[in-house]
């Protein structure tokens, strides 16, 4: 089995994975957008249905995201895995894009669907603290110098902050809220008819390549920084060793 | 479709959708070429700094 454990085997793997992982992304996110506008409007919104393509994929990710983030949250506190803090670290940014992507497509269809770009409605609300714990989570990593502490300080916040996920998948049954309940996840089945539902997964799909694809660069990136202080601390050592003998010989 | 009321608000979100992306694919790429950059740079301070001492050292 491939130790992805090993930062160097992780950057191979990487490099060969990510050309066809982009590959896969673009052309979903072909069919996506052309299934979308092709597909017919909603009896109730009309047109307005098209923002539902970018939104309701943008409002999965926000929390699969999440989700990814406090098992590698998991992984540094419990495991110590080498990548866990590294993975969850990269996460963050793609996380607090897609939940600006979902809070934005989900104003401006609640504009002309509700009267109102914004109500303090719960799955709303949940949603904004996701996004608040996302800028966070990006905070907390900037201010703490020690990547060491700043990795677990910010696995504790996650892992605390993970609470907030089954309040928002929840908080449409557990609360009045004005936006609709589950209409794709629900035990009896979805409740979109195939024609709108089709574009909505091929959507979905071309968000999820898009993380993933996003992700591994991210992680790849987080693994050159350290090898940058590594190899930067050596250079300072080696000056700091040879310092000595210069001096002796009045180099 | 460009006759619906709303049009300018479904333009907006798809607008405002690839902008969100397209920063979130430009961090990661810009990132990744300053990073190279500052790799190579590190790498050739740790060279300079072994190489070009033990030169001076006449260890070579």
């Amino acid at each position: 089995m491939v130790n992805l454990a090993n930062p160097t085997t992780f950057v191979e793997l990487t490099r060969r994975v990510l050309p066809w992982l982009a590959a896969a992304t673009s052309a979903l996110f072909v069919a996506g957008l052309w299934l979308s506008f092709a597909a017919p409007p909603d009896y109730q919104q009309g047109e307005t249905v098209k923002i539902m393509y970018l939104h309701v994929p943008a409002a999965w990710m926000a929390t699969f995201v999440y989700a990814v983030m406090t098992a590698a949250a998991l992984g540094t506190l419990v495991w110590r895995h080498p990548l866990a803090d590294a993975a969850q670290k990269a996460a963050a940014p793609l996380g607090a894009g897609f939940t600006f992507i979902c809070l934005v497509t989900g104003s401006l269809w609640g504009k002309p669907m509700w009267g109102t770009y914004w109500v303090w409605d719960a799955r709303l609300t949940s949603v904004l603290v996701l996004f608040i714990l996302y800028l966070g989570l990006i905070a907390l990593w900037r201010a703490i110098d020690d990547p060491g502490r700043a990795a677990k300080a910010a696995a504790i916040l996650t892992v605390v902050g993970a609470v907030d996920l089954p309040i928002i998948k929840f908080s449409v049954d557990w609360w009045n809220t004005l936006h609709q309940p589950a209409s794709v996840f629900r035990l009896d089945g979805p409740t979109i008819a195939p024609a709108l539902l089709i574009p909505l997964i091929v959507m979905s799909l071309a968000f999820t390549c898009l993380f993933l694809t996003l992700h591994l660069m991210a992680i790849r990136n987080e693994i050159l920084r350290r090898r940058i202080a590594r190899v930067t601390m050596l250079a300072a050592a080696e000056g700091d060793r040879l310092a000595p003998e210069f001096a002796a010989r009045g180099a | 479709m460009t006759g619906d009321p709303h049009i300018g608000f479904i333009i907006a979100a798809y607008a405002a959708a690839a902008a969100t992306i397209g920063a979130m694919i430009g961090w990661v790429v810009l990132d990744f070429r300053e990073l190279n950059a500052q790799l190579d740079q590190a790498t050739r301070a740790l060279d300079a700094a072994r190489g070009g001492a033990k030169g001076k050292l006449g260890l070579d």
